[in-house]
């Protein structure tokens, strides 16, 4: 659109008041928010020692976890749904029949690239059996490439580690599938 | 002679150490004032090396100096190679030179036993005595332009080439209100010398900043465009020209050019308190004789040093406070508003010189006193009514 385009409406700017056009007083008032925001309680923390307080841990989408069912089995039914939904393809499920009689079918090995994933939550979404989900744990580190893909045991037990701080949805009063 | 040089050795070398450390420090300062306007909480974690010990980051300054030092010198293949190195030493020659004639105290007592060759006490600057001491440091503070611009020159690029060109203007513009601003001082004490200009608002108590506010006003401005701080930093406005005239730089010779920014700042600051603040100077502690003991000697480095750093903490502040004029804008400031308010207060400056001498009485200088601050106000709203810092700049295609 070039400026001389007459759909182009021009808006004339508001014009200033005296304390405006003076100038001092906005400064004043400039200078009032500053040093307000010098002594005032300051967002960040001190981190390897602090921990940042997260809103909501039950929405954070942090790393993955697979849930375990009240008899200690992996609740994955190998339904390939996550890794359908998976926009960044790294859920790599290889399904086998299952052991138990409740089901068809079970994941007999469930990885996930925790590098290739961009933590949408569409896998939490898509999953029908609440399965996988999203925790709240933000500083994921490691030393190798090989080391951020993690199997089913690693997210399995990343389960045992935040099930207590963040309760599946059937546990806390959603509905169970 | 010999006394002369040592004496002389020995304050510039005590001089550049203090400044070289002072200037490591406020850039600790400058980031942890941006942490917390911005509700963060700053460098806080660099102690003394090799141990786990933090002491609030006061390290920093270490960390940052070796980073520097260790950093690859990259020259660009397409500078001009003599200028692209002589620009940033030219800076910081020049910001350190213009400490000789600053002082950074009163007088040490006389009874500390060293020959001085006209008798009297020490002065603690490291050129008394220098008659043209004010026109000195403003010789200097506009020779720094030169480093810029043979820096934004040399770089051969566009950015920095811009930053140099901004910032000559720039510093063309300011230089007027700022010597406006001086002169009314300089009026007033009578003398260009900084330590007589101390000594004239130690004696009579009254700092210049109550008697000439508008001059205040002005020299303040015009020192925050002349030192290049926000909202005047045009010349390397980083958002637009990626660092300005320091964009091709690495290694040493940016931090060449960041201390004598840093210098800048200092000369700046000092230059506010000592010609507007009274300098050592403050009512009912420190007396206003030369013949003085330990304790008040220091008392004065202790009162002047405390106010320098209130000031520079202040400058950082606006830092945060106030967006970057637009360049027009920094234009019509200097040529359209402080130009004209630096004429009013040197006028006014001069009739109160000349004729308010003889008024002795209490009550006629406070009445003195309340009219320069009446025309300061009048002089500042006929500045806002006439040349307001607004303006629509966008090409109007619909009018004309």
């Amino acid at each position: 659109m070039k400026p001389t385009d007459p759909n182009i409406r021009w808006i004339e700017e508001p014009r200033l008041g005296l304390t405006g056009r003076m100038y001092l007083p906005l400064v004043v008032q400039g200078l009032t928010t500053t040093t307000r925001h010098l002594v005032s309680p300051k967002q960040t923390v001190s981190f390897p020692e602090e921990r940042p307080k997260i809103g909501n841990p039950l929405i954070y989408r942090g790393v993955h976890r697979l849930n375990k069912d009240d008899a200690g089995r992996v609740k994955c039914v190998a339904c390939f749904l996550c890794a359908t939904a998976c926009p960044a393809h790294c859920i790599d499920i290889i399904a086998a029949p299952s052991p138990w009689p409740d089901r068809e079918k079970y994941p007999e090995s469930f990885v996930i690239d925790e590098l290739r994933c961009i933590f949408c939550g569409m896998c939490e979404e898509a999953c029908p059996v609440e399965a996988i989900e999203l925790t709240s744990l933000f500083d994921l580190t490691g030393r190798s490439r090989e080391e951020m893909v993690f199997d089913k045991e690693k997210l399995l037990s990343v389960y045992d580690q935040t099930k207590d701080a963040e309760p599946m949805p059937s546990h806390r009063g959603g509905t169970t599938p | 002679m010999t006394a002369i040089v040592v004496e002389a050795l020995v304050k510039i070398v005590l001089l550049c150490f203090a400044l070289m450390t002072a200037a490591a420090y406020l850039v600790l300062l400058e980031r942890w004032i941006a942490a917390w306007v911005q509700d963060r909480l700053g460098p806080n974690r660099v102690g003394i090396p090799l141990t786990k010990i933090k002491m609030f980051g006061l390290g920093q300054p270490l960390a940052d100096g070796l980073k520097f030092i260790f950093k690859e010198v990259y020259t660009p293949s397409h500078v001009d190679k003599v200028l692209y190195i002589v620009a940033p030493i030219s800076i910081l020659a020049a910001a350190l030179a213009t400490f000789a004639v600053i002082p950074f105290g009163s007088v040490l007592p006389s009874d500390l036993g060293f020959p001085q060759p006209d008798g009297g006490p020490i002065r603690l600057v490291v050129a008394p005595g220098i008659d043209v001491g004010m026109i000195y440091v403003f010789a200097l503070s506009s020779l720094a332009v030169y480093g810029v611009i043979l820096g934004g020159w040399a770089s051969n690029n566009k950015y920095s080439f811009l930053g140099g060109l901004r910032s000559s203007a720039q510093l063309i513009a300011y230089e007027i209100p700022l010597g406006l601003g001086i002169l009314g001082v300089v009026l007033a004490a009578g003398s260009l010398r900084l330590d007589t200009i101390i000594t004239s608002q130690a004696t009579s108590g009254l700092w210049n900043v109550l008697v000439q506010p508008l001059g205040f006003l002005v020299f303040l401005i015009a020192a925050f465009a002349e030192s290049a701080r926000l909202p005047f930093d045009l010349p390397e406005a980083e958002q637009e020209l990626i660092g300005g005239y320091h964009t091709e730089y690495s290694g040493m010779p940016l931090l060449l050019y960041l201390i004598a920014e840093f210098l800048h700042m200092v000369t700046a600051a000092f230059l506010i308190v000592i010609l507007f603040f009274g300098g050592w100077h403050f009512w009912g502690l420190t007396g206003s004789s030369d013949e003085i003991g330990w304790g008040t000697a220091i008392l004065r480095v202790v009162v002047l040093v405390v106010k320098v750093l209130a000031t520079i903490v202040f400058m950082m502040m606006v830092r945060w406070s106030w967006p970057r004029f637009r360049f027009d804008q920094l234009m019509a400031l200097a040529w359209k508003v402080m130009l004209p308010l630096g004429m009013v207060n040197l006028v006014l400056m001069a009739s109160l010189v000349e004729y308010g001498e003889d008024i002795t009485a209490t009550w006629g200088r406070a009445f003195l006193i309340a009219g320069m601050w009446i025309a300061t106000l009048l002089a500042c709203l006929a500045a806002a009514w006439i040349a307001p810092l607004s303006g629509d700049n966008r090409p109007r295609m619909d009018a004309a």
